[in-house]
C-alpha cells in the first residue's frame, strides 16, 4: 500500500488511473483524478503509457540491431543465439500462416510480438513498486503496463488495419476492393447486406485485436490489484491478517507464474492474428 | 482509461519500429541464417562427396593390392620356371663337361697304357738280348743280330 488510510474502491482506481497530460492554456498539465482526465478530451497524452512503451520498443531495437549488426554466419554464442532463436521462430510461424511473399509482414509481427511481448510483461513487476519510484518526485499516477491502456493496443490495431486497407487496395485494385465489400455473399442485388456483411467483417478485425490484447491485461492487472489488496488488509498479528497476507503472496506468485503464459500468449495471438489478416488482404477470395 | 491522442501517438511510433526493424534487424539476421544455412547444406553436401571419394578410392586401392597380388604371383612362377630351367641347363652342362672329363681320362689311361706296353717291350727285347747275349757270348754279334732282335721285339 502507497498511503495510509486508502480505501478500496480508491486504491483500485488510484492503480487503474493514467497519467494523462494535455497542455493547458499553453502550459504543461497533468490530471490529478480520473475526472480531470476526461475532462481533457481528446488531446491529451498518456505519458506513462508513450513513455514505457518507447522505452520497451528502443530497448527491443537497440538490443536487435545491435546483433543484427555484428551477426556472422559462423557458430553463433550468446545473444546472438537468442536473438537468431527467437528471429527463426517468427520466421516460421510467417512461413506457416502467410501464402504471399512479402518483406514487411516478418518484420511487422517480430515488432509487434517482441513490443507486444516486452509491454505486457511489465505486469510482473509488482504493482506498487512503480509507486516507490514515482511517488517521491511527485507524480501521482504511473502505469507501467501500456498494453492495460487501450490506447496502446487500439494504436497498434489501428496500424495494423491500416496495413490491410493499404494491401487489400494494392493487391486487388480499389475496384477489387470495394468489389469484395459489396458483391459478396448475396451478388449485385443484395449490395446493402453485403455492404453490411463484409463491413462488419472488416471493423471486426482491429477491434478483435485491440479489445482481446487489452481485455485480457487490464483483467490480469484487476487480479493482480485485488490480490495485492488482500495483504493491504493489515491491522496487527491477528490469526485472519497474517491468513491473508500469506494468501497475497502465494496467490500473487500462481498469479504471476500463470500470467508468464498470457504475456507470451496474448503477444503471439496478437503477431498470429496480424500474419492472417494480412494473408487475407493478399488474397483474392471467392 | 479514456481514448485521447495517446493512440495516434502509439500509431506512430508502431510504424517507426516496423520500419526500423524492417530496414536494419531483419535483413541482416536473415541473410545471416541464409548464409549459414548454405553453409551448412554446402557443407554436407562436401562430406557426402568426401564419403563417396573414399569409397571409390577404397575400391581402388582393392583393385591395385589384387593387380598387384596377380602380377607378383606371375612373377614367382615366372622365376621358378627360370629356375629349374637353369638347374636343368647346369645339369645338362654338367654332363657334357663330366663326359668330356672321362673320355679325357679314358683316352690318357690308354694313352698311358700304350706307353707302358712300348716300354715294357723294350724293357723285354733288352732283358732278352741281355739273356741272350749272356747265354751266347761273344759268339753273337749284337750289330749281325740286330735286325733280328727287331723282328723279335716287333713280334712281342
Amino acid at each position: 500500500m502507497s498511503t495510509e488510510g486508502l480505501t478500496t474502491s480508491a486504491y483500485i482506481k488510484h492503480h487503474l488511473q493514467n497519467l494523462t497530460c494535455s497542455i493547458q492554456e499553453g502550459h504543461f498539465h497533468c490530471a490529478h483524478t480520473a475526472e480531470e482526465a476526461k475532462a481533457m478530451g481528446f488531446w491529451a497524452f498518456n505519458v506513462d503509457t508513450l513513455l514505457v512503451s518507447l522505452l520497451l520498443g528502443l530497448m527491443f531495437l537497440f538490443l536487435f540491431s545491435r546483433v543484427a549488426k555484428h551477426i556472422s554466419a559462423d557458430v553463433p554464442s550468446g545473444m546472438q543465439n537468442f536473438v537468431e532463436w527467437v528471429v527463426e521462430f517468427i520466421d516460421s510461424s510467417v512461413r506457416g500462416s502467410f501464402t504471399g511473399r512479402s518483406a514487411l509482414v516478418a518484420p511487422l509481427a517480430l515488432s509487434i510480438f517482441a513490443w507486444i511481448f516486452l509491454m505486457n510483461l511489465m505486469d510482473l513487476v509488482p504493482i506498487d513498486y512503480i509507486s516507490l519510484i514515482t511517488q517521491p518526485i511527485g507524480i501521482g499516477h504511473f502505469k507501467l503496463v501500456p498494453t492495460t491502456d487501450p490506447n496502446a493496443t487500439i494504436g497498434m490495431a489501428i496500424g495494423v488495419f491500416l496495413l490491410v486497407l493499404f494491401y487489400s487496395i494494392k493487391v486487388k485494385g480499389l475496384g477489387g476492393f470495394v468489389g469484395e465489400l459489396t458483391l459478396q455473399p448475396f451478388g449485385k442485388f443484395g449490395l446493402p447486406v453485403n455492404l453490411f456483411l463484409e463491413g462488419v467483417n472488416l471493423i471486426a478485425k482491429p477491434v478483435s485485436l485491440a479489445l482481446r490484447l487489452f481485455g485480457n491485461m487490464y483483467a490480469g492487472e484487476m487480479i493482480f490489484i485485488l490480490i495485492a489488496l488482500m495483504g493491504a488488509s493489515w491491522v496487527s498479528f491477528s490469526f485472519a491478517s497474517t491468513l491473508l497476507f500469506s494468501s497475497q503472496i502465494i496467490l500473487s506468485l500462481g498469479w504471476a507464474i500463470f500470467h508468464i503464459l498470457i504475456v507470451t500468449l496474448q503477444a503471439f495471438i496478437f503477431m498470429t492474428l496480424t500474419i492472417v489478416y494480412l494473408d487475407m488482404a493478399h488474397q483474392e477470395h471467392h | 482509461m479514456n481514448i485521447n491522442a495517446t493512440l495516434i501517438g502509439q500509431t506512430i511510433m508502431f510504424a517507426l519500429f516496423v520500419w526500423f526493424c524492417m530496414k536494419f534487424v531483419w535483413p541482416p539476421i536473415m541473410a545471416a541464417l541464409d548464409a549459414r544455412n548454405k553453409r551448412i547444406a554446402d557443407g554436407l553436401a562436401a562430406a557426402e562427396r568426401g564419403k563417396n571419394d573414399l569409397a571409390l578410392a577404397a575400391k581402388r586401392s582393392a583393385e591395385l593390392l589384387r593387380e598387384a597380388k596377380e602380377k607378383v604371383s606371375e612373377v614367382i612362377a615366372l622365376g621358378d620356371k627360370r629356375a629349374s630351367e637353369i638347374v636343368e641347363e647346369a645339369k645338362a652342362q654338367a654332363k657334357i663337361e663330366g663326359d668330356r672329363i672321362i673320355a679325357a681320362a679314358k683316352a690318357e689311361v690308354e694313352q698311358e697304357v700304350f706307353r707302358a706296353k712300348e716300354q715294357l717291350r723294350t724293357q723285354v727285347s733288352a732283358i732278352a738280348l741281355a739273356g741272350a747275349g749272356k747265354i751266347l757270348g761273344r759268339e753273337i754279334d749284337a750289330k749281325a743280330h740286330n735286325d733280328l732282335l727287331d723282328k723279335l721285339v716287333a713280334e712281342i
